[in-house]
């Protein structure tokens, strides 16, 4: 360990503000991505389900349709 | 002898090989990152002449490589695509885009912040730095071009034309610090006669490497993925995965 306590960690010998501007944006960058890309395959899904139901729904009124 | 490759070709399969690479790529990026980042941070001695300020190197560095690396695989993904008119090709090229422009946005970012207590400026117009800009608008203009098309082959081809021809400006960005003079230092650990950094640097620098690597490979798949389902949305087999659930 480099740091004799953890303020000392945090202040980074006084470029506290860059490295911690570095790895936060970092982070963020790389989490928003990551976030962005699984939402837009779970949206997907549900659409597809979605499309499957209305289609669904679509063959049981023709039926019901041609019984009538 | 290239016969078992050919399957893949398949939107299904191709799908399932992303499902099945993904779990190893992000097992190996969080666990190189967790380690690369405690042992970077807190653990790896402080520079002689920089002090703290050089704890960026650690990812800097790795994104700035995986920005070329990124780029590297979407045009070889690009060439694939026009040659063999493979469709999966064509979604690799836009699965890998966003996340290679990520690495380029952090590569910059990163740089601006340690540019700013060592030069004494967030940005200077430096042959590195503004060959790394570049790179950047390359890869939003991959993307910009693929959706500009209504036609999604047209716009494949075309983004794929542009990948390629950008490839140019790799050799650009990595001699940059060679050929002209810049304020960017010169390479550091490609140097292998003389490696101008500490082991007890690099180690922890090189598991930054092989963890960004590994994550831009799992979000390239993750992304990979949603393009094949999206492309083949009306497809059985997409309905199966989907029921399935």
């Amino acid at each position: 360990m480099q740091f004799e306590s953890f303020s000392d960690f945090i202040a980074m010998g006084g470029y506290g503000f860059y490295v911690w501007l570095s790895f936060g944006s970092c982070l963020a960058i790389i989490l928003g991505l990551l976030f962005v890309s699984l939402y837009e395959g779970k949206r997907l899904k549900e659409e597809v389900k979605m499309q499957m139901s209305r289609e669904e729904r679509i063959k049981k009124a023709k039926e019901a349709e041609a019984q009538a | 002898m290239w016969k078992w490759l050919h399957p893949y070709a398949k939107a299904e399969r191709a799908y399932q090989l992303c499902n099945t690479l993904l779990p190893y790529f992000a097992v190996v990026s969080v666990l190189s990152i967790v380690v690369g980042w405690i042992w970077g941070l807190a653990y790896a001695p402080a520079d002689y002449q920089q002090k703290d300020s050089y704890r960026i190197i650690f990812i800097h560095v790795p994104s700035a490589i995986l920005s070329m690396g990124a780029y590297s695989s979407m045009a070889i993904a690009a060439i694939v695509a026009l040659v063999w008119q493979l469709r999966n090709a064509e979604l690799a090229v836009i699965a890998i885009a966003p996340v290679g422009a990520a690495m380029t946005a952090i590569a910059l970012i990163t740089g601006a912040a340690w540019g700013k207590p060592m030069w004494g400026a967030w940005w200077v117009w430096d042959a590195r730095l503004t060959s790394e800009l570049i790179l950047l608008f390359l890869y939003l203009g991959v993307l910009s071009l693929y959706h500009a098309f209504e036609d999604k082959k047209a716009g494949g081809r075309a983004a794929c034309i542009l990948a390629i021809v950008g490839v140019v400006n790799l050799p650009i960005i990595h001699f940059s610090v060679e050929w002209w003079n810049t304020l960017h230092q010169g390479a550091t650990i490609t140097k292998f006669d003389t490696s101008a950094i500490d082991p007890s640097m690099l180690w922890p620098l090189l598991i930054n490497i092989l963890g960004f690597a590994a994550l831009v490979g799992a979000m390239s798949l993750v992304r990979l993925k949603n393009e094949i389902m999206q492309a083949d949305k009306h497809r059985p087999w997409v309905r199966q995965l989907v029921s399935r659930g």
